[in-house]
């Protein structure tokens, strides 16, 4: 039941393509993410302020593509995509020049990194790719899909980005999930990828990825080296137990025995100085978000639409998930970063341009009826 | 393929999309449950032992180390103190170009490249996140012209501790010793006792003298400071102290001036002097030359400087005073003629004829008199006076070896005197027993003879005579000898208790009048073996003289000590206390290998040690307490 206030307000915001209920939580999370940051980063101004512009930035943006209409983005994903892959090659041409990781292009004044394009147009182009017939796909669109998943996965996962080419595989791959992947196929691949496991480990991954894992399945091998920051972080979460040691009041980060405080393992941070209650908010929060971001796939009548806000949506779990999975002990470090909550500005944007799609579909979704 | 289909289902699409978006959601509230359960397990479970950890993490006990006693002479002249030294420390985290700064450094401060070498091998071997020294001492100038640009060298500092010192240099080294750093031996050992912890923030340990035999209450007990620490160890902030004890001050018996009147008298010579109160036992002076400079061994000696002392001929390392086993020579004479009256053997009228010369019956050979030409009739009295052998190689020969043995082992030899230090010797008192043991072979008579005047297997410390002496001049009182005067605990001096052994009793206490008799007239009648020496001493004193054979002479050779090698000649004894009537001090003085025996060489040397302390302390009795009272 909406209230009578709420039916005033509602479609103002609907005018200006907002999502309220989406737009709350990630306004606290970006509130909540200033002050985690301020604690994390030793007390200093300076880098909240850096932050908070950008989080304004990440808003307009959201706010910028929320009003461009679903069928307009749909007719990005092709170039958007093509474009992506074709960067993603200069960056792999131009990295061999340079030497070791290399992830970003300068264009003049410009940097441009194109894996974080690609986490925006992988869904769309899946979503579009998928949209061409009647959903559950054929066999052969499968493989096609595939072909276009494994592209730019394979090319950001030779930077090396072992993160972000995860979290554009999954961007795909949900869109081929949701569209109805049949259950045997599903089985199929999960044997595969047991399969390719070997390959991966052998051939694929670099040394400092091995490490990785091998310190993730027993960080005590090694507590001074590569175990050194998984068992530090758990040591934070551990102690801050139920209520926590206090904002700012977190030895474990305060006196620097965290790892990438303000970045990759900002949860760690938040766990120790905020508890399991601030955990559990937390949790609850990233919930919210998840939950409205699936309702508006449900409710959206569009395929595109519905596949695409579905991408997105997942694909913000498993950043969520694996991110909290890695800091907390459960996954293998992988460099990904706790959405809305972490220093840094390129996937904060991203983040936010994605939203924005959703925020789109989900005030777009009647005029997409009408035009359908 | 081709166009797009308009014949789509799109409520079954719509159907195909929904069921999945379901799956998902089951999908992601199992992850969800999964992750909260994983925090739930860290936060609830694991909470107490991770919150150790962190604790463990982040807060660092830092042992501190307590200030170790200081010693004193008798009048508050302090002979060992602590003094504080600079060094030059590096944290090599905080330092971007640790070559370049190094070498800065080194022409600021002038050091040569060794030290450079050295400090990156101590970096190796540092863990990480420690500081570690540059230079272990820095001199006055290198400390004002490093303060002065400190401000360019972050991660470089100036760490201050105190180290020992001892100011009086070789003076005092066989009596307080010295300190020196911790060895595995010593971990060891203090791991055993269960006084390591005690050790955490120590650098040192006595190793020698009263340094050694004191070290439990030099030492102190060990304070802690808990800090908190960041992840690069560096202190952040201190949580609490639980401040060390210092260790207790210790007053010793010696007296700073008579010690270096004894030293000076020995300069250039082995041997050794010993003054002692004879009422208390009490060390006056003890002086063991040549000596060294205990300051050497605090900061770590050079391989090369030990091994001068070690292959010293002169043996600086030796505590003569109590490691020095001699003959004792004509010095026990005294308790020999004791002995003799004791048992019976002899009356305080029974002489024999000396012709300068003993013969056992049956036996052809002449142990022959030091006077070569005979002292005629002598008593026992005589006998001490004028150091008659033949009188003693007759008593000796009636009483034999075993009683002798075993009376003289009443008197302390063959045994430790118990002094407060460690480094000391038994020494050897021969017996028939001892001898079959020892080489399997049957005491002869003639050893007995030596033995009577000696020599032979009989050794004996200087510290060994003092002690006996004190027990003739005091009639048997059998007195513990030390160094330690008292302590001071907290402010508050304590004086240290006089122990004693059991007193000897004789049967006849008018035997020690005959005996003391005869060691007063040694200094004090013209016919004294040291009357010379004692010619016009402001004092009534008593002594007996001994010159020890270092090697044995055949029968006809003659002893001619500037003929022989220096390692050959003779050893000077002199045993003495004074006043002769109401002792207070004991006198000892051994030199070895001297150009004179103990009536030309030693005796000369105890007169002037006791007429030093005659000065300071009968006639400045009241000036001596008054010095105490200053202090």
């Amino acid at each position: 039941m909406l209230t009578t206030e709420e039916r005033q307000r509602s479609p103002i915001l609907k005018k200006l393509h907002i999502d309220g209920p989406l737009l709350i939580p990630l306004i606290v999370l970006s509130v909540l993410s200033l002050f985690v940051i301020y604690s994390a980063a030793g007390q200093d101004l300076e880098v909240v302020e850096r932050q908070s512009i950008r989080i304004g930035l990440s808003f307009v943006v959201l706010f910028v593509v929320a009003q461009i209409p679903p069928r307009a983005l749909s007719r990005f994903a092709v170039p958007a995509f093509c474009g992506g892959v074709l960067l993603l090659v200069a960056v792999l041409v131009f990295g061999e020049m340079g030497k070791g990781a290399q992830r970003w292009l300068d264009i003049g004044p410009l940097t441009i990194q194109p894996s974080e394009i690609m986490k925006l147009a992988m869904p769309l182009m899946l979503a579009w790719y998928m949209n061409q017939h009647p959903i559950p796909p054929s066999i052969y669109r499968l493989f096609g899909a595939l072909v276009l998943v494994i592209i730019p996965t394979l090319l950001i996962a030779r930077q090396p980005d072992l993160g972000t080419s995860l979290l554009v595989a999954c961007a795909g791959l949900f869109v081929i999930f949701l569209a109805g992947l049949s259950w045997k196929l599903v089985t199929a691949a999960a044997i595969a990828a047991a399969a390719f496991t070997p390959v991966l480990w052998f051939y694929l991954m670099h040394d400092y990825q091995r490490q990785r894992v091998l310190t993730f399945l027993n960080p005590e091998r090694d507590p001074l080296g590569s175990g050194y920051h998984i068992i530090q972080s758990k040591i934070a979460i551990g102690s801050g137990g139920i209520d926590g040691k206090g904002w700012l009041q977190g030895t474990q980060s305060q006196l620097e025995f965290l790892p990438e405080r303000h970045t990759d393992f900002i949860f760690s941070v938040f766990s120790e100085e905020f508890g399991l209650t601030g955990v559990i908010l937390l949790l609850a929060l990233y919930g919210f978000i998840i939950l409205r971001g699936l309702i508006i796939a449900l409710q959206t009548q569009d395929i595109f639409c519905k596949l695409l806000a579905g991408s997105l949506t997942l694909t913000f779990f498993v950043y969520v998930f694996v991110n909290i999975g890695m800091v907390s002990g459960l996954l293998p470090v992988v460099g990904v970063p706790l959405p809305l909550i972490s220093y840094g500005g390129t996937s904060m944007v991203t983040l936010m341009a994605g939203f924005g799609m959703l925020m789109s579909i989900a005030t777009h979704h009647r005029l997409v009826m009408k035009n359908g | 393929m081709r166009h797009r289909t308009h014949i789509r289902d799109h409520d079954s699409e719509a159907a195909v999309f929904g069921r999945r978006v379901l799956v998902a959601m089951v999908i992601v509230v199992a992850a969800f449950i999964a992750l909260a359960s994983n925090m739930y397990h860290l936060q609830v479970s694991e909470h107490k032992e991770l919150q150790t950890r962190s604790n463990d993490n982040r807060i660092k006990l830092l042992p501190l180390a307590p200030n170790r006693g200081l010693i004193y002479d008798r009048n508050g002249v302090l002979l060992a103190e602590n003094t504080p030294i600079y060094s030059l420390d590096v944290t090599p985290e905080e330092i971007d170009n640790l070559e370049q700064t190094l070498s800065q450094l080194q022409q600021l401060l002038n050091f040569p490249d060794s030290t450079i070498e050295r400090f990156y091998r101590n970096l190796k071997n540092q863990r990480r996140f420690n500081n570690v020294p540059l230079l272990d001492e820095l001199n006055e100038k290198q400390l004002a012209v490093f303060a002065a640009h400190q401000h360019k060298y972050p991660g470089i500092s100036i760490e201050a501790r105190l180290i020992r010192n001892y100011p009086h240099k070789e003076l005092l080294t066989h009596a307080v010793g010295y300190v020196a750093k911790i060895n595995p031996r010593d971990v060891e050992s203090l791991r055993e006792s269960g006084e390591l912890p005690n050790y955490a923030a120590s650098r040192t340990i006595g190793k020698l003298g009263i340094e050694r035999y004191y070290e439990k209450d030099l030492h102190g007990e060990v304070g802690y400071q808990s800090v908190e620490v960041n992840n690069r160890g560096r202190a952040v902030r201190t949580l609490s102290i639980e401040a060390p004890k210092p260790g207790q001050d210790i007053v010793l018996e010696l007296d700073l001036e008579l010690q270096r009147k004894a030293a000076e008298l020995l300069s250039e010579r082995r041997g050794s002097i010993i003054l002692m109160d004879a009422t208390t036992g009490g060390i006056l002076a003890m002086v063991s030359a040549p000596s060294y400079d205990p300051n050497w061994f605090v900061n770590g000696i050079s391989v090369k400087q030990y091994q001068s002392l070690l292959n010293s001929t002169q043996s600086p390392l030796l505590n003569r005073v109590t490691q020095g086993a001699y003959p004792p020579a004509s010095t026990i004479k005294p308790q020999i003629g004791l002995l003799g009256l004791e048992d019976g053997t002899i009356e305080e009228d029974t002489r024999i004829w000396d012709p300068g010369w003993f013969e056992i019956k049956g036996v052809d050979r002449r142990y022959r008199d030091w006077l070569a030409w005979g002292h005629g009739w002598v008593d026992v009295e005589r006998a001490i006076t004028e150091s008659c052998d033949t009188f003693y190689y007759d008593l000796a020969l009636k009483l034999g070896v075993d009683k002798i043995s075993s009376f003289m082992t009443e008197f302390g030899f063959g045994e430790r005197t118990g002094i407060d230090i460690h480094e000391e010797v038994s020494a050897l008192m021969p017996s028939r027993g001892w001898k079959r043991a020892r080489f399997g072979q049957p005491w002869y008579a003639g050893e007995t003879l030596s033995v009577g005047i000696g020599q032979s297997y009989w050794t004996a410390t200087p510290m060994q005579l003092a002690v006996a002496t004190a027990m003739v001049a005091n009639k048997g009182e059998h007195l513990i000898p030390r160094l330690l005067r008292g302590k001071i605990q907290d402010g508050v001096f304590e004086e240290a208790l006089i122990a004693h052994r059991e007193k000897l009793t004789l049967s006849d206490s008018s035997n020690w009048e005959i005996i003391t008799r005869g060691m007063r007239n040694v200094n004090m009648s013209p016919k004294g073996t040291a009357h010379r020496a004692f010619k016009d001493a402001p004092y009534s004193s008593a002594g007996k003289t001994g010159t020890a054979q270092v090697r044995s002479l055949g029968q006809e050779e003659e002893y001619n000590a500037e003929d022989i090698a220096e390692r050959y000649r003779d050893n000077a004894m002199y045993v003495g206390y004074a006043p002769a009537d109401d002792p207070e001090v004991v006198v000892v003085v051994a030199i070895e290998n001297s150009l004179g025996g103990g009536g030309s060489v030693a005796a000369p040397v105890a007169r002037e040690i006791l007429d030093v302390w005659h000065a300071r302390f009968n006639n400045g009795n009241k000036q001596q307490e008054k010095t105490n009272a200053d202090n």
